[in-house]
């Protein structure tokens, strides 16, 4: 497997998706080649940083309003 | 496995999703609380995805959750809970968008699905000694030691997400964001696993090559001014 065929399973990879035989080619190439390695890494950490990025948040009121309908509506 | 932050209920069971609509449906309130509280985060970066503005993609949440209070009878589990939710919600947002669209034209997202997702210059072409191989390794990324760089790295990111394709961001948004399953991501947004995935691997090559452009800068870190 070269390079430019790695960068592009990453993800298959990382989804457990990629056949047998490819998932063989993919993880001969990973452990030979510093680089794909690193490409590897890079996605994980741009994935796990992802998943901290501060959540946008329902205004106050608009969950007050929410809350009030939700009773108004089983009144 | 569903580590969805803020995300304390699970619905993947339809037992659970059962109990929960009839909840909603007998006026719990502190279940249709729990829900907002759960869900909304994820939902409001969704509907972000489809408008144009916070307020509008807030207004479609809030329009969202009334349809889901008026309409929990018509629920009748053939999806997961939290899939009928999203549907409804793409359906306002779609709505929104068209309206929207009167007024500001919406940038014509041409997605192509085929292309490299790393610049072809980073390997080496047939007449080099390693065709396909890396010309020059990615370069090593610092940690981000500093609050400051930290901050940084985030908003590098957040500005890289705003600027995916829709269908991509989308996905990245659900998938890596808030920690849905691949299977849900495909229901709610009507694609193939095959398509999802082809979109997340897009999505993460896209921000991880912009974070790569932010560590490549001089003193990065240094919190100069862009």
């Amino acid at each position: 497997m070269n390079c430019d065929e790695f960068v592009e399973l990453v993800t298959a990879y990382l989804e457990g998706a990629l056949d047998e035989a490819t998932q063989q080619r993919f993880a001969a190439h990973l452990s030979e080649c510093d680089g794909c390695e690193r490409y590897l890494d890079q996605i994980r950490q741009t994935v796990q940083t992802l998943a901290t990025l501060p959540p946008h948040s329902l205004g106050g009121q608009a969950r007050d309003r929410l809350l009030e309908a939700f009773r108004e509506f089983h009144r | 496995m569903e580590a969805a932050p803020g995300g304390a209920i699970q619905t993947d069971a339809p037992l659970i999703d059962a109990e929960l609509a009839g909840r909603l449906r007998g006026g719990d309130e502190k279940a249709f609380a729990e829900l907002l509280d759960g869900w909304s985060q994820a939902m409001l970066r969704v509907a972000r995805g489809y408008v144009s503005s916070d307020q509008t993609a807030e207004d479609v949440v809030q329009e969202t959750w009334l349809a889901v209070i008026r309409g929990i009878d018509r629920f009748e589990g053939r999806s997961s809970l939290r899939t009928w939710v999203y549907r409804i919600l793409v359906n306002i947002a779609k709505a929104h968008r068209a309206r929207d669209s009167r007024t500001v034209p919406w940038p014509a997202l041409a997605e192509d699905d085929t292309a490299p997702t790393v610049d072809r210059g980073r390997f080496q072409s047939a007449d080099e000694p390693y065709p396909g191989h890396w010309r020059r390794f990615p370069m090593v990324w610092p940690s981000p030691e500093t609050d400051v760089v930290a901050h940084e790295v985030r908003d590098t990111i957040e500005a890289a997400v705003a600027e995916l394709p829709q269908r991509q961001r989308l996905v990245l948004t659900l998938r890596d964001m808030h920690g849905y399953s691949a299977v849900e991501v495909c229901e709610i947004l009507e694609v193939s696993p095959q398509n999802q995935r082809v979109l997340l691997h897009r999505a993460r090559a896209a921000v991880r090559a912009r974070l790569e452009e932010y560590f490549g800068r001089p003193s990065t870190g240094g919190g100069e001014a862009r």
